[in-house]
């Protein structure tokens, strides 16, 4: 837009009022210019801002502070031998070892008068693990470290309570903290003490739930996609059907979770805040959006295929399953793994039919109590206990991480398949 | 317990197992047979054999597999029944006490017994039918699977008798195929039929014991677990009604209408290919991150942000679940929403109708704000309301930012509560399945799907009736 190539004509272009028009219709081309810069400016800003504030306050959940404690376990153990905890009697060896009161003693000795308890609920148990996996450690003097409690893990980490700061800045002295990585996140499940839950229970209900919901909504999605797309005679019910399926894709997730109650958990009486039922739910909600995906895909393959097919003899069965299913196959993918990942995310309709339940160790079949993820996340954000925040903000790191992840094999899938016809 | 927990439920999948298995056999003893008619055809490679072998495998497989699945899922249903029936006939169930609620516990609790899901017996009674009810289950269990396999081997065998060179294999399987599609189909139907007839069935018990009146006109909401007919009985809905659409159709839009309608406007108008290649999907990215995570960071970082600024002008009563920071993450979330239905609707605009007024010397934004936005307008609303029906149907943002108290006010930084909220609210507390608290959620999840529905359906219509305007 050059101001030099205006033509001269009746009206007074290079006159003063023109001049001043035309200005400012270009300030206000600027200004509406800059508006719409700022919107997506400001909606990246948001979602960085967001992902920054979970990874900051969330990459600390996945450590742990850990405090050096003596054990001189010939003299505690009055004098058990590696070979005495290894073996087959090794439980009752280290049942009659007494670990809880050991950690106790040492603890007591070594940090007396820093308060009682300076280590998490679980170190007894990390204690029996270490004895375990290196019974050679029970001959001598071992320093062992061991999970702080989630009081000075938080005054350590950040700024905690008072007493507990002060507990900190003693031991800071002795030398006797450092940080390490917190497995037990990885492979625990739920706890009352923040410093000994982990997500595996909460993950692996999750992983149940997808597959029950990928098992049910995908072959069922795929066959009604075909079925409208390329069968369905003109009438009534197919009328219905399409109605049903784009109401269903926009019916808010909690419905679904009120259908779950009412039907699977009261009329027929399976079993509450199960995998099975959850997944049941889910599907119920992911199939409209394999459907209206699927139908996208089967209408983009073009017609000429099905012409060929039925040229040389195939039936209209044929003609599908063997030509017109596999060529949308990518496309259906795509769209089944983008409604997966909404269903993975969701939370609502696993609260109403009872997903919510303290679940203390992950899940070993279908039909027992269990959690997800994303529910697991809530409950943890309703904790008073300030270290529960890491933890809720590390699992969110975790349920994005798989999230984006499935969101960027959808768009790999659909970039490497994807065939213009 | 373990050991015995599953039992009922392992039979049962075992069972299915042994079904397909034996399915698979079918299909392979019947694809042979029909390999053999191939190989002894006269005249050609195929000679006169209908269908192609793997076809009459599939006959025989359905045929023997079908029934079988049916008469499973039927005896599960029907077996309990016929178990109470053998129990209560036996000489042991006379003495059960008359009273019905006495006699239906007992029987449960033996009934878990037996079937390993509970140890210890509290009522002494139930001990003695234990035994009864291990013999009934098993001998209606094993009637059951020899049943399920008599009809399984019943269908294989009148399939294989029926295979012969000249059957039509292939035209029956496809007919089986398309009943499948069709059934599958309807499952939409019979979705959208369970949630509509569970919502009314639920909430017409509700307002048998509530009065619809003071449901929907009623202005206090404080439910009480024990109704009194005719008395207040704190089940008025406007205060929700109220919070919803504030929280989802004003304070989320405000946010959510300027800042998806310009990022589409700026996206499809200005930037550069390069921009708008990696800009859509970050936003994209908006849409995807879930419900629960936008709720966290409602509550935990903008929720206090907001009440310090609250304070800051002045505002001396603002909590800290107020409406405002749920709403402004609500509208973050829907972003995407809106900017890709404006998007779609701006690129439907004819692009003649752009090119004329960029001739006659409009500038872009004139040209945006005075031709593309004006035809473009009943696809942006139509993509409007199905944002705002979005909004009104989130749970989890509001469940954990705004607040649970009712609060009929017009004050953002104030508590108020939603629909959703107050759903997931009545239905987390221990009680049973027909007190007022839960039956008063599928009433307020009923206004949610109607109200929805309404949206959505006109929604679809605007959106439908524009493109077709430019079609």
């Amino acid at each position: 837009m050059n101001k030099a190539v205006i033509d001269p004509s009746p009206t007074d272009w290079n006159g003063h009022i023109m001049q001043k028009r035309i200005a400012s219709r270009y300030a206000a081309e600027r200004r509406f210019k800059a508006m719409g810069f700022m919107a997506v400016a400001l909606s990246t800003l948001f979602l960085a801002f967001l992902l920054f504030t979970m990874l900051g306050q969330g990459l600390r959940g996945f450590q742990r502070t850990e405090i050096a404690v003596e054990f001189d376990f010939p003299a505690l153990t009055s004098g058990a031998t590696a070979a005495s905890v290894t073996g087959p009697n090794a439980d009752a060896a280290l049942n009659s070892m007494d670990i809880p009161g050991l950690v106790e003693l040492a603890v007591g000795q070594q940090y007396a008068g820093l308060g009682d308890s300076l280590l998490t609920s679980a170190a007894a148990e990390n204690v029996r693990q270490m004895l375990i996996d290196n019974p050679e450690l029970v001959t001598s003097k071992q320093t062992l470290w061991l999970p702080a409690d989630s009081r000075l893990d938080v005054a350590f980490k950040r700024q905690g309570e008072p007493a507990a700061e002060k507990t900190v800045s003693a031991l800071s002295e002795k030398d006797a903290l450092r940080t390490g990585f917190n497995w037990t996140f990885l492979t625990g499940a739920d706890a009352t003490d923040p410093s000994a839950v982990g997500i595996w229970a909460a993950f692996k209900g999750s992983l149940m739930t997808m597959a029950i919901t990928l098992l049910l909504a995908f072959p069922v999605g795929v066959l009604a996609a075909l079925y409208l797309e390329e069968y369905a005679p003109k009438n009534r019910l197919t009328d219905m059907i399409e109605v049903s399926i784009n109401n269903l894709a926009a019916v808010p997730s909690i419905i679904f979770g009120l259908l779950g109650l009412a039907v699977f958990l009261t009329i027929f009486g399976m079993p509450r805040s199960s995998a099975l039922v959850g997944g049941l739910t889910l599907a119920l909600m992911t199939m409209p959006v394999i459907v209206i995906a699927g139908r996208n895909a089967v209408k983009s393959v073009p017609p000429s295929i099905r012409e060929a097919a039925l040229g040389i003899g195939a039936s209209p069965v044929q003609v599908v399953f063997h030509h017109v299913l596999p060529l949308a196959l990518p496309g259906i993918l795509t769209g089944t793994i983008i409604g997966m990942a909404r269903a993975l995310g969701e939370t609502a309709p696993l609260l109403m039919i009872g997903m919510r339940a303290f679940i203390p160790a992950a899940p070993e079949g279908f039909t027992d109590a269990a959690t997800a993820l994303p529910v697991q996340i809530y409950l943890w954000s309703d904790e008073v206990n300030q270290g529960f925040v890491e933890k809720t903000s590390a699992a969110i790191i975790v349920l994005l991480i798989f999230l984006l992840g499935m969101n960027a094999l959808a768009i790999y899938l659909r970039n490497r398949f994807e065939t213009r016809w | 317990m373990v050991q015995g927990g599953n039992v009922k439920f392992m039979t049962g999948t075992a069972l299915l197992f042994l079904v397909l298995g034996l399915g698979l056999i079918g299909w392979i003893v019947g694809r042979a047979r029909a390999s053999g008619f191939v190989r002894n055809a006269k005249g050609g490679p195929r000679g006169t054999v209908n269908s192609l072998p793997y076809y009459h495998g599939w006959f025989v497989a359905i045929c023997a597999v079908t029934p079988a699945l049916l008469f499973m899922l039927i005896w599960q249903s029907v077996s309990p029944a016929l178990v109470t029936n053998m129990v209560l006939s036996a000489p042991a169930a006379a003495e059960l006490p008359q009273d019905t609620f006495a006699r239906a516990a007992i029987l449960s609790e033996a009934r878990a017994i037996a079937q390993g899901f509970q140890t210890t017996a509290f009522q002494d009674m139930s001990g003695k039918l234990v035994p009864l009810y291990r013999g009934a289950l098993s001998y209606y269990k094993w009637l059951g699977v020899a049943a399920t396999l008599l009809l399984f081997f019943a269908g294989g065998a009148f399939a294989f008798t029926r295979l012969k060179p000249d059957f039509r294999a292939r035209g029956k399987v496809e007919r089986v195929i398309m009943f499948g599609l069709l059934l599958a189909s309807l499952i939409a139907i019979i979705t959208t039929l369970g949630i509509f007839a569970s919502l009314i069935f639920e909430s017409w018990r509700f307002f048998s014991m509530v009065s619809p009146f003071e449901f929907l006109f009623g202005t206090d909401w404080n439910p009480k677990s024990v109704v009194t007919p005719g008395a207040d009985n704190g089940y008025g809905a406007i205060p929700l009604f109220w919070g919803t659409i504030f929280i989802g159709a004003i304070i989320a839009m405000i946010v959510a209408i300027p800042l998806g309608l310009m990022s589409a406007i700026f996206l499809t108008q200005y930037a550069s290919a390069n921009v708008r290649k990696w800009m859509k999907p970050i936003l994209e990215i908006l849409a995807g991150v879930p419900t629960v995570v936008y709720g966290y960071f409602a509550a935990l970082t903008v929720a206090p942000a907001v009440r310090d600024f609250a304070v800051m002008l002045g505002v001396s009563n603002a909590a800290s679940d107020n409406a405002l920071a749920a709403g402004i993450v609500m509208g973050v979330m829907i972003i995407p929403l809106v900017s890709s239905m404006s998007d779609d609707s701006i690129a439907a605009v004819p692009n003649a109708m752009r090119d004329g007024s960029l001739a006659m010397g409009a500038t872009k934004s004139e040209t945006i704000k005075q031709v593309l936005l004006p035809a473009a307008l009943p696809g942006v609303v139509g993509g409007i309301l199905l944002a705002v029906s979005r909004a009104i149907g989130e749970t989890m943002i509001v469940v954990m930012a705004a607040g649970y108290t009712a609060n009929l006010t017009a004050n953002p930084f104030d508590t108020i509560t939603t629909i959703t909220v107050q759903i997931v609210a009545l239905l987390t507390g221990d009680q049973d399945f027909g007190s007022p608290h839960t039956l008063a959620a599928f009433a307020l999840g009923l206004a949610l799907f109607i109200t929805t529905f309404f949206l959505n359906y006109v929604a679809l219509r605007v959106v439908k009736k524009y493109r077709e305007a430019y079609e």
